[in-house]
């Protein structure tokens, strides 16, 4: 028993970082129907940012993942702006392609700037242990999980409640309709592109906190879980990217735990699959029906 | 109010509209009436700034804006109902009025703007906090409606709002645009439902592939033998 809520505990805070990538994945191909390979990347870029605003400048944690939000969201808005935003007319698969381009080009660029090493990312915060009947929980993790559970529910709030998140969600379903009352699509794009972006470079921090050690291929794996999470609840949902997180956090702890380690990189690929045989909608994607 | 000189638009190598020319007045309901095919979704889309056309002017109140963005379009004051209405699913009734709005900074004038949405469609108000996609399809073409009012247009386009309605519906609909117009929006009226519409205009304009085959008072149209032929079934 005490295993199980360990393993619940680690796989909250993995699924956690997960579950802020997922969104950012789901945002953007919510509004221009792209699946960007690059988000993994921007995820990498906070990391970095964490680890040399952190060392040079002696940032303390908030001041770390604020502004490694901010890079995150300029580097989005960056790419979309010179790599998207020129093939918004052509094919999906030339916008794919472009964005698996556009991954190599930041995974490589970093690798040659920064050398491909692993650097251990410095411990802002002191971790402790607390012990609780059993089941150990660091402060690292509860951070982990109110940080992420914060920016969840501000970017809930935005996308429900304000003028932008509206239009934003305006211009995911009809942005013709969305021109002609006014909105800018390319600055709704932009936009989308910033919030998803800044959710990845906050959980760039956040890993780096968790698991020490950053590189600048740090970013393909989680970035291809964080995807599946994402197709996993529907993908365009926002709650459901969420969910998608936690779970495949969950699933990937789960399989470490009973001695499966090496597959845990495996099982999520096979979720992945098995989603697209039963659920190809996902849990909370819908299966959209136009009223005529 | 409205000119449109010599139109041409393009999808590709489709020439949709042929230079097709007419003007609109202020304070008027003007209707261009034509089968399936004949352009008028691509004129309404050209003045709304969605296609770009190959060339031809448009003035709007002394202003070219043919080359105008559909934003800049609205910000000028004029508003489109597009064909199949094209609410936003997933957003309220009250979100999708407020999108309506979204040009609006000024306040007290868009809670002015609800208060005279929901009176002209009492419905509405009813339904403000359901999904829109919910709404029933006579329901659907009054937020439509309702959403481009929310910009205090001088001038609305109106693509087929009869558009799969009953009857009964119909009238209410054309009853409300000649309201509308009556408070002092001129009305450019896209209808395949050319008998009600030309009732309902001052002007209209025949467009058969293309092009403007006839034109004149509501009146003269609806006397005229080959309109009726053509276009009005009989
Ligand atoms: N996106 C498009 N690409 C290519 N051709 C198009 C496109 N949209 C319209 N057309 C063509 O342009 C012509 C005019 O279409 P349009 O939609 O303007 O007609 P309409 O008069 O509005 O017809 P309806 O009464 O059926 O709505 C048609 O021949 C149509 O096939
Ligand atoms: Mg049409």
């Amino acid at each position: 028993m005490q295993t199980f809520f360990q393993q619940i505990i680690n796989g909250l805070s993995l699924g956690s970082i997960y579950a802020l990538l997922a969104l950012g994945y789901t945002m953007v191909y919510g509004i221009i129907k792209l699946i960007n390979f690059a988000h993994g990347d921007i995820y990498m870029l906070g990391a970095f940012w964490g680890y040399y605003s952190i060392n040079a400048w002696h940032f303390n944690f908030i001041e770390a993942l604020l502004s490694s939000m901010v890079v995150g969201a300029i580097s989005g808005v960056i790419i979309e702006y010179f790599a998207y935003r020129p093939l918004r007319h052509s094919p999906r698969i030339t916008a794919l392609i472009t964005a698996i381009g556009v991954s190599f080009f930041l995974e490589n660029g970093m690798a040659y700037l920064f050398t491909s090493d692993t650097r251990s990312f410095p411990q802002v915060i002191q971790q402790h242990n607390y012990n609780i009947g059993g089941v150990l929980i660091s402060n690292i993790q509860i951070l982990i999980l109110v940080t992420a559970c914060i920016l969840m529910v501000l970017l809930q709030l935005i996308i429900k409640r304000t003028k932008m998140g509206k239009a934003m969600r305006a211009v995911s379903v009809d942005a013709d309709a969305a021109e002609l009352v006014g909105i800018n699509i390319n600055r709704t794009i932009s936009f989308t592109f910033a919030l998803g972006s800044s959710m990845a470079g906050a959980a760039g921090v956040l890993i780096g906190l968790y698991y020490n050690s950053i590189d600048p291929l740090m970013g393909m794996t989680p970035g291809i879980k964080a995807f599946v999470a994402a197709v996993l609840g529907g993908i365009g949902s926002v709650p459901g990217a969420s969910l998608g997180g936690f779970l495949i956090g969950m699933l990937e702890t789960l399989f470490q735990s009973i001695g499966l380690s090496a597959y845990k990189d495996a099982v999520v690929y096979v979720v992945l699959i098995i989603i697209l045989l039963i659920l190809p909608a996902g849990i909370f994607g819908k299966n959209v029906k136009e009223k005529v | 109010m409205l000119e449109v000189k010599d139109l041409v638009v393009n999808y590709g190598v489709i020439n949709a509209v042929k230079k097709v020319s007419f003007n609109i007045n202020e304070g008027e309901i003007v209707s261009l009436i034509g089968a399936n095919g004949a352009g008028k979704t691509t004129i309404l889309k050209t003045i709304s700034g969605l296609l770009k056309p190959k060339s031809g002017e448009i003035v709007y109140l002394g202003n070219q804006i043919q080359r105008q963005a559909a934003p800049k379009v609205v910000a000028s004051g004029i508003s489109q109902v597009p064909e199949g209405r094209h609410i936003f699913p997933g957003l309220s009734v009250m979100e999708n009025l407020q999108m309506g709005a979204f040009l609006n900074k000024d306040k007290q004038q868009v809670q002015e703007n609800y208060r005279t949405v929901f009176e002209r469609f009492p419905v509405l108000a009813e339904r403000k906090n359901q999904d829109a996609a919910t709404l029933s399809g006579g329901e659907q073409q009054m937020l439509a409606m309702g959403r481009a009012l929310m910009a205090n247009p001088k001038l609305i386009l109106l693509d087929e709002p009869s558009m799969g309605l009953a009857p009964i519906f119909i009238n209410e609909i054309f009853s409300i645009i000649k309201k509308i117009n009556e408070n002092g929006t001129t009305v450019l009226l896209i209808e395949q439902n050319a008998k009600k519409a030309l009732s309902i205009s001052d002007r209209g304009y025949v467009i058969a592939s293309g092009e403007v085959k006839l034109s004149g008072t509501g009146a003269e149209l609806l006397a005229n033998l080959d309109v009726q032929k053509a276009y009005l079934g009989g």
